[in-house]
């Protein structure tokens, strides 16, 4: 059942789950970070609205700098500010920042230090109808290969806002995957975010697997462990919000106590959280492992549902690899 | 300016003996630059080598990172650091790296070395300043070569547009790029009519001219509605005959004989400067 001190939101099964996109949280969050701080600026970069930048654009006309399509100069100018004492918040479509600048935001901004925070918006095939060239799904492997970097992947827009804040209180690079769609609000305000730390949201009387999700499509995970428990199969669902860096600590505990893992991520399953999470596991304790994720293709057009499902990363498909991983417990 | 251009002639030398050690490098760009920046930090800069994090300090921020001997060069003989420390270049444990890192070495303002974004982050610099109420200027030494990349375009729009009146931009106008003359590579003419129609203030100048440079800066100054861009004209591998204006000198170093014949015509180009100054 849900983890009661996680404090979520308890019509998290029902049909009319309130629903909001995370980049929705992230515009909120701005605002706040924007008033409790003065040294935070707001850059974009021709999609202010999109990416909810507009409400911070509009309260601090004098802080925001609008850079044009030009996401080269948008990395590199917030290296400059980041460096002199702000702390900048850089957001465009995950394809394009962090994606057509990486190098920049390498160089400048991981390598350099600058307090640069990056928000990566219409990450995962959800973005739908628009197609593959503007659904990012490398991200999560690219900007957590970068020494200096944190990243955050937060599973609703109340947790998108939260990460927003702490970003903005922490020293130092970091990068915030967003989505576009309406998703699930599946926490609270009262919900823990605490940068590092994963949090249990759903835990069987008797355990046999531990589902590790991240993003909006955490969602799916919880419905499956729901729909498991009551075919007689336990999980516990962990939702790991931050990517780096990883609660190893957590992650081994768990992985030792149930010995069977599934990780769920919308994104490609080389590099992302699953690859994360093998990589820390085969340290200490290798486990057996399925990845729910974008097998090594590329999305299309369609509805989002229609795609998550597609592209293997629906209930069902959730379901199967616990089954899978199950079997292959030693 | 008889001290500048001396001072010049020592950092050429510095260069000379840094890239020796070093055994790898570049030599045309920084004995070009040697003037400029010898101007900048004896002169121009309102800095203070023995406190580099001061808030009110301009900043000099070096975009192609490569000529970062010239700029090592002048920090040590301005007293950021010990002159020794120069023959440390590229080696291992040094806080001299083959490319400027700003995390190791007080004085370096950013990280830098793959070209094109160095005047985006100037211009964040400069924005931070207005921002603070800052008086603080912001230069952004960058190469012709640099000016291929599509960010340092949309740098200077961006510059431009928003009249950055804090920021002068000195374009080291060498015309040669790693493979060749950069208007066989890729053109950049006409350099001066594009660079004002992105809204820039443009002066040319001699780049081996100390006063030129000088004034150029000053006029600057007093440009209030534009950013400013010197285009500073400048002979690669200046001073040393067989380096200057040949291209294959860009991205490497002399061997022992070249560096011992390169310290002796700079030797007589320091004589040279002293005896000019005797007869004015």
């Amino acid at each position: 059942m849900l983890n009661s001190q996680a404090k979520l939101n308890s019509k998290i099964f029902d049909k009319d789950v309130e629903q909001a996109p995370t980049r929705n949280g992230y515009g909120e969050g701005l605002v706040l970070a924007g008033d409790q701080d003065e040294n935070v600026v707001v850059l974009c970069a021709d999609l202010t609205e999109s990416t909810r930048s507009d409400g911070f654009a509009k309260k601090f006309p004098e802080r925001f700098f609008q850079v044009g399509v030009a996401e080269q100069n948008l990395a590199t100018i917030a290296a400059g500010l980041g460096i002199s004492g702000k702390i900048p918040f850089i957001s465009s479509y995950a394809v394009f920042s962090p994606g057509r600048n990486w190098e920049q935001i390498r160089t400048t901004i991981t390598y350099n230090d600058s307090n640069v925070k990056i928000a990566g918006a219409h990450a995962g095939v959800s973005v739908g109808p628009d197609g593959a060239t503007h659904q990012a799904i490398e991200d999560i492997a690219t900007m957590r290969v970068l020494a200096n970097m944190k990243v955050f992947v937060p599973c609703d827009a109340i947790e998108a806002k939260k990460a927003t804040l702490a970003s903005a209180k922490i020293w130092g690079p970091v990068y915030l995957r967003l989505t576009r769609e309406k998703t699930p609000i599946m926490t609270s305000e009262e919900t823990n975010f605490i940068p590092g730390k994963a949090e249990i949201f759903w835990e069987s009387k008797r355990p046999e697997v531990l589902i590790i999700g991240c993003g909006p499509i955490l969602h799916n995970a919880l419905v499956a462990a729901k729909e498991l428990d009551e075919e007689g199969i336990g999980s516990v669902v962990l939702n790991c919000h931050t990517i780096k860096p990883l609660d190893e600590k957590q992650i081994v505990e768990l992985a030792k106590k149930y010995k069977a893992i599934v990780t769920v991520e919308e994104h490609q399953i080389a590099g992302g959280l699953g690859g994360a999470v093998a990589e820390c596991l085969a340290k200490t304790c290798p486990t057996p492992m399925e990845f729910i994720g974008m097998q090594d293709v590329y999305g299309e057009s369609g509805k989002p549902v229609e795609l998550i499902e597609k592209y293997g990363m629906g209930v069902g498909d959730i379901k199967e690899a616990v089954k899978k991983v199950i079997k292959r417990k030693k | 300016m008889e001290f500048l251009e001396e001072m010049a002639n020592l950092i050429r030398k510095d260069v000379i003996e840094m890239l020796l050690e070093a055994g790898s490098g570049h030599s045309a760009g920084p004995l070009g630059m040697a003037d400029i920046f010898s101007a900048l930090y004896f002169h121009v800069l309102d800095h203070d080598p023995k406190n580099p994090d001061w808030a009110d300090r301009d900043r000099l921020i070096l975009s192609n990172g490569h000529i970062c001997p010239v700029r090592y060069a002048a920090m040590a003989r301005a007293g950021y650091f010990p002159v020794e420390e120069l023959l440390t270049l590229r080696k291992i444990n040094s806080r001299l790296q083959g490319h400027p890192h700003r995390k190791v070495l007080p004085g370096v303002e950013t990280t830098s070395g793959p070209l094109g974004s160095g005047l985006s982050q100037a211009i964040g610099v400069a924005l931070a300043g207005k921002l603070d109420d800052k008086k603080y200027r912001v230069f952004c030494a960058m190469s012709d070569g640099e000016l291929q990349e599509g960010n340092t375009w949309e740098a200077l729009m961006f510059a431009g547009k928003n009249k950055l009146n804090n920021l002068v931009a000195i374009i080291d106008r060498n015309n040669i790029q790693i493979d060749g003359n950069t208007e066989d590579i890729m053109s950049l003419e006409p350099l001066k009519e594009k660079l004002e129609s992105f809204k820039f203030h443009v002066i040319e100048i001699d780049g081996h001219n100390i006063e030129q440079f000088i004034d150029a800066v000053n006029e600057a100054k007093v440009i209030h509605e534009k950013p400013t861009v010197i285009i500073a004209h400048t002979i690669p591998g200046k001073g040393v005959s067989f380096m200057e204006n040949d291209y294959s000198w860009h991205g490497k170093p002399p061997k022992k004989e070249e560096a011992d014949k390169a310290l002796i015509e700079l030797g007589i180009l320091g004589d040279k400067i002293k005896n000019e100054h005797k007869v004015n």
